[in-house]
């Protein structure tokens, strides 16, 4: 059996799933003071009558990491960055204990200005000085050649609790987003390992054995003790969580856009062929632009508890919530409201609504009735077009090669699978307006929690050869080997795979059943004067995003 | 967050699987550590920088421009349908206000590419720039447009479009042409009779540092834009100006390309020449596209950059002072030049020979034109290749006269069409290319 949890805003989602399928679900109101609490609650409730031996492991997605990111009570580290020419890397700035030094490296990996040792040890003991326990190291090209990152490390060796490199946080280019992921990750180090460590204990207390997973952004799941490294990448789970929950729903050949309808926001993503659409940067939270693998996802802010307002005369459903609906015991209109009116759901005070829809249907000058449907047909409305843009954007991504230009896949999807709380209520309108077929995600309210349950062990190896100078690279995994001139597109890939496997079983994977797959495949020819000189290999291999294999069968019996 | 002062539109097209031939300068790598460069410094994450996928242009749009024998499809791969629709969206969006300027950092380039196209010269197929002007003149009405050509070969390819065109000022500057291919583009070139000093020609000697170049731009270039008072600014912006350059001889740097790119306040920007892929592209770029947005790149500096062997002689620094003067001249007594030009008996004729140099056709041009005060002037090329094919071209300018365009249809009409493999029309008033064919 396995125990899925979803820790969301306002509820704790917990399912345990064995062979015939859901055997329990609980929901249980989150506690954003006491996190802890929420989520030993929900287990407790979830495992009542179960024998703790017979749970194989359990699956989190909390919000823990986000919400320190987004309401900024992160702790102080340090920061030491390196840029050489380029843009002034004292415009990334992050934090206040943010160094920039001398230092830089070329587009090959090339040294063109050492590190001071002298300067680096300035640095160290102002930090020291300041207190700070933590530090990320980022120099630009770092992913090209960590050698700068590393010589850096190595003088402050002794003097710090951890200290985070820039290159083993992800394999990826674009130095601000490493400087902004590799201090989250340093940031967010503390909290989520003391947090972590926490439960473990408690449910160690209790005598349970189980393996702890935690669900990351890109809709894969990775061990406790490899989450201890890179916590960041545990932020933004959540809609990675309800997007796994919805994928054995997706058509096997075709592409389905997910609608997770929740209180103050809808969160859409993309699954081709059952398998999440990825974001090709990395998550986007609060501001910060990271190099977090991550679901391609794009939130809004309308929900079933979005406040109505006629201005104008227009209607405006969110982006705010002031509280649940009038039905609810809330302050202002919603589209909840306008469901209960309609009649299409009976739970709350009908009276109340009517009462408080009264001004707003006096301001569009039609009766309570028309305007409770003219406000849910718009809410549809508006839901739907934020779906077009987000295809019309996935579309209009650029491409490099005239292959890719030729081949002009676009995305176009033929069903809108709707899950969340008032997913039902939702359906038939949206199918109505939309040209798309619209399902309800089975056991809609509790999917995410499923989804974290039933989530794969995911991860990504970015490989990086170039023969000229004889050297093959993996920055994220500490990995360097000198090459053969001869050395090619061929060899780099099985590397990257034989990388990929020992990476993805490390962190908790299923050996028998990686489902590993090439995403980028480059070869160059370099070329200097007549001749040419040597390769550049560029390949990125990952698991692909998806469902554990021996539950798969589970998938099916929810239906 | 980083914030750009004018929101720049990109178009990033490096065609890494596109090559004239594997170890040609323009081939796959080519943009490669651009690229690299452009994503680590984290450019399109700026706000106010915003990356457009390249359309494609279609065969009206190049044969708006061009006269392809024997059609766009025999003298065009599929990268060149790319790279000009990369320079048309960038067009388009700052047309319509999407973006206040914009940089197509495309391959393969164009400025080689002239008129009558029977295969590729100086790497160039074709005219990039001018199918994106062109368009633009269709779509949005544009009239006046000045094109600065700083890539360190002539744009012979340009100037041969424009050559006839008064709305159309285009000024290169570049490297001697009697010490780099084409060869041409001599200060004395000033465009055809019906349009005197529209065409200016810059070259600079060999070793000319960012001083000389700065000193060209703002003694010659600026004033005569200010005069012309163009609706749009195209820079064709190549990079083989570049100490590290591996086909020519200059002395400029990343931080005199940012410097440049800033002064000459360019609506848009189009990638042309540039071999220095490593030493000197990405950072070219990264200056390039930072000045653009109105951004600081006094950091962007080359790793090979050393101020001490890249200064430049007192000699030089005359030659180009002379130069400039002398430009400033041509472009003041325009009127009075071409006054003298047109009564000369037969200035309305000219034979030439087109060497296509990547694709070693040799090809004889004899081209009429009709003299006009009213418009540029109905145009007929009667072209030949050395593999055998002749076409007559007849084109009639945008803003063509009722004389010019019943004289131009009357070449069209009555060529004898066992002659020529292909006699086509290309009519800029009606937006129109009509083919009679042998
Ligand atoms: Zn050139
Ligand atoms: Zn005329």
């Amino acid at each position: 059996m396995i125990v899925g949890l979803d820790v969301g805003g306002t509820h704790a989602d917990v399912v345990l799933l064995g062979n015939a399928g859901v055997m329990n679900e609980v929901k249980v109101p989150t506690d954003p003071d006491d996190l802890f609490q929420t989520v030993l609650s929900a287990l407790d409730q979830i495992t009542a009558d179960i024998d703790p031996h017979r749970i194989e492991r359990m699956v989190m997605s909390t919000t823990l990491t986000t919400n320190a990111i987004i309401q900024r009570k992160l702790p102080a580290v340090g920061m030491i960055v390196a840029g050489g020419p380029g843009i002034n890397p004292e415009l990334y700035r992050t934090n206040e204990h943010y160094a920039c030094i001398g230092g830089s490296i070329d587009h090959r990996g090339r040294e063109v200005k050492p590190i001071e040792a002298a300067e680096v040890a300035a640095v160290r003991e102002k930090f020291k000085a300041a207190g700070i326990r933590n530090v990320g190291v980022v120099t630009k090209f770092s992913t090209r050649n960590p050698a700068q990152e590393l010589a850096i490390a190595r003088h402050l060796e002794g003097a710090f609790d951890k200290i985070f490199l820039g290159h083993r946080i992800s394999g990826n280019l674009s130095f601000p987003r490493r400087i902004v992921t590799t201090h989250l990750n340093a940031a967010v180090y503390p909290i989520h390992r003391q947090f972590f460590k926490a439960v473990q204990k408690t449910l160690l207390q209790k005598g349970w054995e189980v393996p702890i997973r935690i669900l990351k952004a890109d809709g894969g799941n990775t061990s406790f003790e490899a989450s201890i490294d890179y916590p960041a990448q545990t932020i933004f789970s959540g809609p990675a969580a309800s997007v796994m929950g919805s994928i054995a729903f997706g058509p096997e050949n075709g592409e389905a856009l997910v609608m997770d309808i929740g209180g103050t926001t809808t969160d859409m993503a993309v699954l081709i062929n059952q398998v999440p659409l990825l974001d090709p940067l990395g998550v986007e939270l609060g501001g910060h632009k990271t190099l977090i693998r991550a679901l391609k996802t794009h939130s809004i802010g309308i929900g079933g508890d979005s406040a109505v307002r006629f201005e104008d005369g227009r209607l405006q459903v969110g982006p705010h919530r002031d509280g649940p609906a009038l039905a609810h015991g809330g302050p202002t209109p919603t589209p909840t409201d306008a469901l209960v009116i309609m009649g299409k759901t009976h739970r709350g005070d009908r009276d109340r609504a009517v009462q408080g829809f009264g001004t707003l249907a006096a301001a569009m000058g039609v009766s309570v009735e028309s305007a409770a449907a003219e406000v849910f047909e718009h809410t549809c409305r508006l839901i739907l077009a934020e779906a077009d843009d987000m295809i019309a954007r996935i579309n209009r991504q650029p491409v490099y090669t005239v292959h890719e230009m030729q081949a002009g896949d676009k995305v176009a999807p033929t069903t809108i699978l709707v899950l969340g709380g008032p997913a039902p209520l939702f359906a038939e309108k949206l199918e109505s307006l939309s040209s798309c077929k619209v399902g309800v995600v089975p056991r809609w309210a509790v999917a995410n929690a499923i989804g974290a349950a039933l989530a794969r062990t995911t991860c990504e190896v970015v490989l990086y050869a170039d023969t000229e100078q004889q050297v093959a690279f993996a920055p994220e995994e500490d990995f360097q080997q000198t090459v053969e001139r001869s050395f090619e597109r061929q060899d780099a890939r099985r590397m990257a795979l034989d990388l990929l496997e020992g990476k993805a079983i490390e962190r908790g994977a299923n050996a028998e059943h990686l489902e590993m797959e090439i995403t980028e495949d480059l070869e160059f020819n370099m070329v200097r004067g007549f001749a040419t000189t040597g390769k550049n290999v560029r390949i990125r291999a990952q698991v692909k995003p998806g469902l554990i294999h021996d539950y798969d069968p589970v998938a099916g019996r929810l239906m | 967050m980083l914030k750009a002062k004018h929101k720049t539109g990109l178009v990033f097209f490096p065609a890494f699987d596109w090559a004239i031939d594997p170890t040609h300068p323009e081939r796959e790598e080519r943009l490669l550590y651009t690229q690299d460069q452009v994503v680590e410094e984290g450019l399109l994450d700026i706000e106010g920088l915003v990356e457009f996928k390249p359309e494609l242009v279609t065969t009206a749009d190049v044969e708006r421009v061009h006269f392809c024998l024997p059609d766009p499809q025999a003298v065009m791969t599929e990268s060149h349908f790319i790279s000009a629709g990369g320079a048309a969206t960038i067009g388009r969006a700052v047309m319509e206000g999407a973006v206040n300027k914009g940089f197509a950092l495309v391959r393969p380039p164009g400025h080689h590419a002239m008129r009558v196209v029977h295969g590729a010269r100086g790497f160039c197929n074709v005219n990039i720039e001018a199918i994106m002007i062109e368009l633009l003149r269709q779509a949005y009405n544009v009239d006046r447009v000045a094109i600065v050509d700083t890539d360190c070969h002539h744009g012979d390819g340009t100037q041969d479009i424009y050559w006839h065109d008064p709305d159309t000022l285009f000024i290169s500057i570049h490297q001697d042409g009697r010490t780099l291919y084409p060869g041409s583009g001599f200060p004395n070139e000033l465009g055809g009779p019906n349009a005197i000093g529209t065409t200016l020609n810059i070259p600079l000697p060999p070793h000319t540092s960012e001083e000389g170049f700065l000193y060209a731009i703002e003694h010659a270039v600026l004033p005569i834009l200010e005069d012309f008072k163009p609706q749009l600014i195209i820079n064709s912006a190549g990079q083989d100006n570049h100490f590290s350059d591996p086909i020519t001889n200059m002395n400029f740097t990343a931080h005199g390309y940012a410097e440049l790119t800033r002064m000459l306040n360019a609506d848009i920007a189009v990638l042309e020449g540039g071999y220095a892929i490593e030493g000197a592209l990405p950072y070219v770029n990264l200056g390039i596209i930072l000045a653009m947005a109105g951004m600081d790149y006094s950091h962007v500096q080359e790793p090979s950059y050393d101020p001490d062997r890249l200064r430049q002689s007192a000699s030089v620094t005359t030659t180009i002072a002379k130069i400039c003067q002398l430009v400033r001249a041509y472009w003041d007594q325009r009127g009075a030049i071409a006054r003298e030009v047109r009564a000369k008996p037969g200035c309305h004729e000219r034979s030439r020979q087109i060497f296509y140099d990547t694709d070693g056709i040799h090809e004889t041009q004899d081209e009429t034109l009709a003299l006009c005060e009213d418009c540029g002037g109905a145009l007929r090329i009667d072209s030949r290749s050395d593999r055998g094919r002749r076409l007559l071209a007849v084109h009639i300018p945008r803003k063509a006269c009722p004389r010019c365009e019943s004289k131009a249809r009357e070449w069209f009409e009555q060529a004898d069409t066992k002659q020529f493999n292909l006699v086509a029309l290309q009519d800029r008033t009606t937006d129109t290319y009509t083919v009679r064919s042998g």
